[in-house]
């Protein structure tokens, strides 16, 4: 646990060490929100007659997790080819610990990102209720666990950062295009509905958006939204976890040597 | 040797793919050895350390430390290995001090025995000075340094060094190698890869590799003695003038090219003509009278590793031998 504590305690050390990365996890999706809520706004009709801007903005917390878990994980990639984890795997510490380390440390941060848009809330003209506070970072624990875990499982069996890139814009992003964060299910064609009903980050996005006003409730149900949610944070963990133990050096290097015959 | 080595390889092979990068590699380290892989790029050394460090498990063979090998026990292995890699293994944003505390807590140790140790580690490699500074402000020769004493935290037995003087100053180089001297004098045992002859020379011992083979094993000393009393070299213009002049060489002589006596053999090398002879000082003067023209320079003296290297493989040391070990591989 020692292991697992200072590991995830170099992640948080690390990342508010480089002020790049605070502005870099920030800036695209407040951005994104401001554009795209602006343009939409005027034409879009959000269920329970919300404002668009205030329909789109758990939206807009989960892609700020989103985008901390992809910066906390990709990192992962080279550290571990060339950098600080390259010790790491080499010494006496059960790959469990590293990822442990890893998946805490990259989902406080997740949190606390997300956590701080929230905290936002009131400045960008919604405040949720102080009673909504308390489900909603439980909601956003479990987001940002299952982001990460899924960020850590994947860049773990790469070798490169430009693969990384290549699954985040084939694999992150369209998934949280289609989690419902950014149009409703409602409306859309079945098989794009179909797609958002398979997609995991949708009830990650709905428990959130229930949480922060239930008015809006729309989608999948409350109950359901949470068991999808939690089952998400903890398989992601355990894939990240399974893994890590595997393949404690990388994709290249299984941790059973492969009897492989000499020419 | 009559107890076992502390380091103990045993016919360690890698292959990536159908490459055979290293190939059926034995020999043993003592306890508190200085012990350079010297070699090429692509010889084996980077593969041989990563099988060591037991960052990539062999193809086949073993390797035993202290008795215990990676199948049976890889948590105790790596408790007595430390391990530094080529690049850094330091968190740049972090300080001298927390890197070696974040390292010594993933190692298990914690509180104030690890900080006692972290202070005394970093006082011994002289950069206790610096530990509330982060590492990104270190220069290349103190962070190779810091690097070392976040390798000796949990006192391994051997400690592994990949290329470690790679990107150092010349200055830098030469305290490290002393300060490797002296962690061999203290009785841990290194073991570093090299692929600077002046490096190796400081060596207790040396291990050569080429294409993924071991060609030699020595004291630095033994080993240039097996090649013989000196070597004179003629430089030419081409590969081609070489030859010729080396089978003239070699008929004045009356030795064969191909000669296996160690009193005197002469081989073309590139542009240059080798000739390894006890009595090279005193050929001099009918050489230089009977090829006079041939050759633009002649030098002699006393035999290097990299003629030691040129020795055992027929080959000059900076050839491309990162494309040789398929070869070698297939035709085993």
């Amino acid at each position: 646990m020692r292991a697992a504590y200072a590991l995830a305690r170099r992640e948080v050390v690390r990342f508010l060490r480089q002020p790049s990365r605070i502005v870099g996890a920030f800036a695209p999706p407040l951005l994104a929100w401001l554009l795209l809520g602006a343009g939409f706004g005027a034409s879009f009709r959000a269920p329970g007659g919300a404002s668009y801007l205030g329909w789109f903005f758990p939206g807009t917390v989960v892609l700020v997790v989103l985008f901390a878990a992809i910066f906390s994980t990709i990192s992962v990639i080279e550290d571990r080819r060339e950098g600080f984890l390259q010790a790491v795997v080499v010494s006496p510490v059960s790959p469990l610990a590293v990822a442990a380390g890893k998946i805490a440390g990259g989902t406080l941060l997740a949190l606390a990102q997300g956590g701080i848009l929230l905290a936002l809330a009131p400045l960008l003209g919604f405040a949720p209720s102080a009673a909504a506070l308390a489900p909603a970072l439980l909601v956003l624990a479990l987001v940002s666990l299952a982001l990460t875990g899924l960020g850590l499982a994947i860049a773990w069996m790469l070798e490169s950062t430009q693969g990384f890139h290549a699954i985040m814009n084939l694999v992150l992003i369209p998934m949280w295009f289609l989690s419902g964060s950014f149009f409703p299910a409602e409306g859309a064609p079945a098989w794009l509905r179909a797609a958002m009903a398979a997609n995991p980050l949708t009830y990650g996005v709905s428990s959130l958006r229930r949480a922060l006003d239930p008015a809006s409730a729309a989608g999948p149900s409350a109950t359901l939204s949470v068991a999808v949610t939690l089952a998400f944070a903890l398989g992601a963990a355990l894939a990240a976890a399974a893994v890590i133990a595997r393949f404690p050096a990388g994709p290249d290097h299984p941790a059973r040597p492969s009897r492989r015959k000499q020419p | 040797m009559s107890a076992p080595p502390l380091v103990e390889v045993d016919g360690l092979s890698r292959s990536y793919g159908d490459r055979l990068a290293l190939d059926g590699v034995s020999f043993g380290v003592a306890e508190g050895e200085l012990f350079a892989l010297l070699g090429p790029n692509g010889g084996g050394k980077t593969t041989l350390f990563k099988l060591l460090s037991t960052l990539l498990p062999p193809s086949s063979g073993t390797f035993r430390v202290d008795g215990l090998s990676p199948v049976r026990d890889l948590r105790g292995l790596r408790r007595r290995l430390g391990v530094v890699f080529q690049s850094p293994s330091l968190d740049r944003k972090l300080t001298v001090l927390e890197n070696l505390l974040v390292h010594g807590a993933v190692l298990g140790l914690g509180g104030a025995a690890l900080r006692a140790r972290a202070a005394e580690l970093l006082a011994r490699m002289g950069v206790a000075d610096r530990a509330g500074d982060r590492v990104e402000t270190l220069s290349g020769g103190l962070a190779r340094r810091v690097e070392i004493a976040k390798a000796l935290l949990h006192a391994p037995r051997v400690l592994l060094l990949d290329e470690p003087s790679t990107g150092l100053d010349p200055l830098a180089r030469r305290s490290l190698r002393a300060l490797l001297r002296e962690l061999a004098g203290g009785g841990t045992t290194v073991l570093l890869t090299t692929h600077l002859f002046d490096e190796a020379e400081e060596a207790g011992r040396i291990g050569l590799l080429d294409r993924g083979r071991l060609v030699a094993l020595g004291s630095p000393a033994d080993l240039k003695r097996d090649v013989g009393g000196e070597v004179l070299v003629l430089a030419t213009e081409s590969g081609d003038e070489a030859e010729r002049l080396a089978s003239d060489v070699a008929a004045a002589l009356g030795a064969r090219a191909e000669d296996s006596v160690p009193s005197r053999r002469v081989g073309a090398l590139g542009a240059t003509v080798r000739i390894e002879s006890l009595d090279a000082p005193s050929l001099v003067p009918s050489l230089a009278a009977a090829f006079a023209g041939r050759f633009r320079s002649l030098s002699f003296g006393a035999p290097s590793l990299e003629d030691v290297f040129v020795d055992r493989t027929g080959h000059p040391f900076d050839g491309d031998a990162a494309d040789a070990p398929a070869s070698a591989g297939r035709g085993a």
